[in-house]
């Protein structure tokens, strides 16, 4: 072979200059830039994210003190522009810090699902025969359950309070991402791309890093952003059960359930959880789709 | 006929150094005693499975008892239609896939076994081109990286396997600036092929497996990709394994030829033997069923008719004699066996009509 | 007008035929002025490589384009229809009718949840008009005349339990159900193992000859042309760059790139040597260059070349090249000179061959 010398420039350095390639990811991105609702719901959920964590900056009140005489009051009150809640507290302090809570409930066990089931899905993919047997009947098994009775279940179990609440949706959620990603991973697994790394002579470990998860990556990332829309709602919902969250902690579902006997009272600042809730969760939603339809990209 | 024998036989027709003007029949060749790779008995069957409990309803003998050499140096090619097997020994050679019994010998040692050659071995003196050019590289890599691959896993660093790659894409005929960085949804399918070959040469392999590598490609790059590998087999000292069902490329190509069908082989010769004069029937129908070049001479006449058949229940006996025109009793009794046809030492058939005394009524008497 | 009047006047005429696609980023230019004529009983061969236009083409003659993206502007006329100026209506009642279509993969055409007899007789039923009975009767007859074997029992067959070849055959039995005038051929045979393959060439040969159909047959493979056609349009980035008499376009090439393409063939005769591909690339169909489109690979190519696309020049009453040089005389690009003991080979091996 021609040595080195012939080369005018260092490989590296001339990789990064003839950067020419338009890679998929970047293509990706051109796609999403051009799509103005997903780009206004990301924005929306940043927006949230920054209020939800900075929530001292943008409150007055403090989420936990009551006041028995300012009880229920309602939307517009001078002082609270959200009204109050049944036990005098102000609903929008209530909102912002219980956001963090909800989001955290929300988005973690998809998090800790996607480590997991992911993992255990592409080694299921990847290994075929008994490997893939054993692994997929199991989560077949915990298929069988409705995600939200088997949530009920380990926390019906394991107790209330945030921990567990988490413990059980990622329990809940492992299946279907281990479902997805061994799915995905089978279809890769026999391209020719992947026979030939086998090929040279690379051991399993290595083709799955190098040549299988970078081309699974876009469709288990769209499937986890729309499970992260279901968890917020199936959170919320164990809270409203009084599974989840305990009070006197601020979490929209649990607030939904307090706010319930309010309802006639004052309808408006019932409901104002259930919105925050809804919004949440559909703006997930439509980034999903969002992103789903910008990966959709031909190549 | 032993193993031993149908060595020794082919091992007589070695490498030709070049390929200019008429044929070499009468020339001797440089033989070399010991094979580069040798494959002996190679059978692989594939079960069906279905029914309620996955049995297995049915077994494909995609591969039945293959044995063939290859001499250092020399293209072998092998032809056949679909469901001959020729793309399930391109991945039994490679160790893809498990063979169910037969032996491979690579160099004098046997891969596989403890003494022998490990298949990480293996990898680095044989590799593979395959035949979908855009399926054989990972969407998701640049492809310098999709070549510097190989090298890296076997221990090289990356910047020296970058270097390394850029070598090669030079030597494919790429400009290594233009094209280091690109993704393979970017480039044609010509240059996709032969990053292919770059990433087959990466490891510096000595035998290259080329699956119907120009196969999917228009003629007129078919041609750029076949004079890049002439020159790459002259310039790095490769020996090649070029599988086909284009008659004519093999036929340009090749030294040697092997003719497949349903999972055996029914013919071995060099190669301008093998085309003038061919010695099993499947070959001769082969052959004539080539479409014509000239208009004022067309075919007249189908050689064969009906579809090559299943591989799944291969007929008895010979599997060519369900469309063989001279099939008799004795090709459905017994199984013909490579042999040496008389007056032809170089050629091997599998055809009771070359073997004296075999009771066909064409063979010669004893 | 009198018999033999209308056997002469041509089934299918198309003039300065352009396709164009709109896509969100470029317009391609995948015709660029075609114009030919193909009269009853004879068949034209449209050679060329991916990207040249020929499917393209093929397609636009029954209009079976996506009509949201396409532009076509020219005139087609098919067995007396002018394409492009019906409606999707009167088209869905040419086609299958009076314009037939076999591609290169039969799953295409073939309903995998019908049996082929179902497929067929229902075709027959809906276009003619007459009963099931008489309809399947029909379809059994068009089994035995594509030469499936058992042919009655094979009408109950689904297309998946049948063979490679005899898929292919039930499609141009399918396509040849309602008696075509023209039949259209996109690659039929690229998919087919060899044995297969040159039995199906030679069944549309005899089928052509039997029912007088004009057949427009699209294939990259010099030698399936030189089976088929009765004349071979060579094509290249949307244009004819030739055309002419089988004999005469493969024997002495009017152009270059005809040329260039029988060389850069793998043939018989040419082991040893070194095979003379074409350099470059073809041209993007969405960035068409100034003059003639394949003036960058041409070895014989010259300013005027490159000045402007040249036109249609006439070297004789059946043959047209786009060339100037060729038109002026000034080269004649060489073509392969058959072997003659190769093309003895090819036409007819005896087999059995000497013991």
């Amino acid at each position: 072979m021609a040595d080195a010398t012939t080369l005018p420039v260092d490989p590296a350095a001339a990789l990064e200059r003839a950067r020419q390639g338009k890679s998929y990811w970047h293509r990706v991105w051109e796609r999403l830039r051009g799509d103005k609702v997903t780009l206004a719901v990301i924005t929306v959920i940043f927006m949230l994210v920054a209020m939800i964590v900075l929530a001292p900056w943008f409150t007055v009140h403090d989420p936990y003190t009551g006041s028995v005489l300012r009880r229920l009051k309602p939307v517009g009150t001078p002082g609270h522009w959200l009204g109050t809640d049944e036990v005098g507290r102000d609903l929008w302090s209530r909102m912002v810090y219980g956001g963090r809570l909800s989001l955290l409930a929300g988005v973690v066990p998809v998090f800790l699902a996607l480590l997991i089931g992911g993992f255990l899905g592409v080694l299921a993919g990847y290994a075929g025969g008994l490997v893939n047997g054993v692994i997929m009947r199991l989560t077949d098994v915990l298929y069988a359950f409705p995600s939200i009775l088997l949530a009920i279940a380990i926390t019906g179990i394991l107790g209330s309070g945030l921990q567990n609440t988490i413990l059980a949706l990622t329990i809940s959620f492992i299946p279907p991402i281990i479902r997805i990603s061994e799915s995905v991973t089978t279809q890769v697994r026999y391209l020719d791309f992947v026979e030939a790394a086998r090929a040279s002579g690379a051991r399993p470990l290595t083709i799955m890093r190098y040549h299988i998860l970078n081309n699974i990556l876009g469709p288990i990332l769209v499937y986890a952003t729309s499970l992260i829309s279901i968890c917020i709602i199936l959170a919320a919902g164990l809270s409203f059960l009084g599974l989840g969250v305990t009070p006197p902690s601020a979490e929209w579902g649990l607030m939904l359930n307090n706010l319930r006997q309010a309802l006639w009272v004052s309808p408006l600042v019932a409901a104002l959880p259930g919105a925050m809730i809804f919004i949440t969760s559909m703006c997930f939603n439509l980034m999903s789709d969002g992103l789903r339809q910008a990966m959709d990209v031909r190549l | 006929m032993s193993e031993a024998k149908v060595a020794a036989v082919t091992a007589k027709v070695g490498s030709r150094p070049g390929r200019c003007g008429p044929s070499t029949e009468g020339r001797e060749p440089i033989g070399q005693a010991q094979p580069l790779l040798a494959v002996e008995n190679l059978t692989k069957h594939f079960p069906l499975k279905g029914g309620l409990l996955n049995r297995t309803t049915a077994v494909v003998q995609a591969v039945d008892g293959v044995s063939f050499t290859v001499q250092t140096g020399e293209t072998l090619g092998i032809v056949g239609e679909s469901g001959c097997g020729k793309s399930t020994i391109a991945r039994l050679l490679m160790h893809l896939i498990p063979a169910d019994s037969g032996k491979i010998v690579f160099d004098g040692l046997s891969v596989g076994a403890s003494d022998g050659l490990s298949l990480r071995e293996l990898h680095r003196q044989m590799q593979m081109v395959f035949q979908d050019s855009y399926a054989s590289l990972n969407p998701r890599l640049p492809v310098a990286m999709s070549i510097a691959f190989g090298p890296f896993v076997h221990g090289l660093a990356k910047p020296a396997a970058l270097r390394r790659a850029m070598q090669l894409l030079e030597a494919v005929g790429l400009d290594p600036l233009l094209f280091a960085n690109r993704y393979p949804h970017e480039l044609s399918g010509g240059q996709r092929q032969r990053i292919n070959v770059a990433r087959a040469l990466a490891l510096e392999p000595r035998v290259v497996i080329l699956d119907e590598a120009v196969s999917a490609l228009d003629k007129s790059v078919e041609a750029q990709v076949l004079n890049l590998l002439v020159d790459l087999k002259a310039q790095f000292d490769l020996t090649y394994v070029f599988i086909s069902h284009d008659l004519n490329v093999v036929r340009y190509i090749s030294d040697r030829v092997m003719v497949m069908y349903l999972g055996k082989v029914v013919e071995i010769g060099p190669v301008d033997r093998l085309y003038r004069r061919p010695q099993h029937p499947y070959t001769q129908a082969l052959l004539s069923a080539m479409p014509s070049m000239d208009p004022k001479r067309r075919t007249r006449e189908a050689p064969l008719a009906g579809d090559p058949p299943n591989p799944i229940s291969p007929p008895s006996g010979c599997r060519f004699r369900t469309r063989c025109p001279f099939a008799e009793g004795v090709c459905e009794a017994v199984s013909p066996v490579l042999r040496v046809p008389p007056g032809e030492e170089l050629c091997l058939v599998a055809c009771h009509m070359r073997v004296p005394g075999s009771g066909h009524s064409r063979a010669a008497k004893e | 007008m009198t018999q033999s009047a209308a056997a002469l006047r041509p089934v299918v005429s198309v003039e300065n035929l352009h396709v164009s696609f709109v896509m969100s980023d470029a317009t391609v230019a995948a015709v660029n002025g075609v114009s030919f004529e193909l009269e009853a009983g004879k068949v034209l061969g449209i050679l060329g490589e991916s990207g040249s236009g020929k499917s393209v083409t093929l397609r636009a003659l029954m209009r079976l384009l996506p009509p949201a993206r396409t532009r076509i502007e020219g005139r087609i006329h098919v067995a007396g229809h002018d394409i492009t100026a019906m409606d999707e209506a009167a088209l869905r009642e040419v086609r299958g009718t009076k314009v037939a279509m076999i591609f290169q993969e039969p799953m295409i055409a073939l309903d995998p949840v019908f049996t082929i007899g179902v497929q067929i007789a229902e075709t027959i039923v809906r276009h003619e008009g007459v009963s099931y009975g008489a309809a399947n009767r029909r379809a059994r007859e068009l089994l035995d005349m594509v030469q499936i074997p058992s042919a009655a029992r094979r009408l109950k067959a689904y297309p998946h339990e049948l063979s490679g070849g005899m898929r292919q055959r039930a499609m141009i039995a399918l396509a040849l159900s309602c008696r075509p005038a023209v039949l259209l051929a996109d690659e039929p045979t690229t998919a087919l193992d060899v044995t297969v393959q040159i039995q199906i060439i030679l069944l549309l040969r005899q089928l052509q000859q039997e029912l007088g159909m004009a057949v427009v047959f699209v294939t990259h493979d010099v030698g399936v042309a030189a089976e088929v056609a009765d004349r071979i349009a060579v094509m290249y980035a949307g244009r004819f760059v030739e055309i002419g008499p089988a004999e005469a376009v493969i024997g002495s090439p009017a152009h270059p790139y005809t040329a260039a393409l029988l060389t850069s063939t793998v043939l018989g005769s040419m082991f040893g040597q070194r095979l003379e591909a074409i350099p470059g690339m073809p041209p993007d169909l969405r960035a068409m260059p100034e003059g003639c489109s394949f003036a960058p690979r041409c070895r014989f190519a010259e300013n005027r070349c490159r000045a402007a696309m040249p036109p249609e020049f006439a070297l004789t009453a059946e043959r047209t090249t786009r060339c100037l040089r060729v038109a002026a005389r000034e080269i004649e690009p060489a073509g392969p000179r058959l072997d003659e003991s190769r093309a003895a080979e090819l036409s007819g091996t005896d087999l059995g061959g000497p013991l």
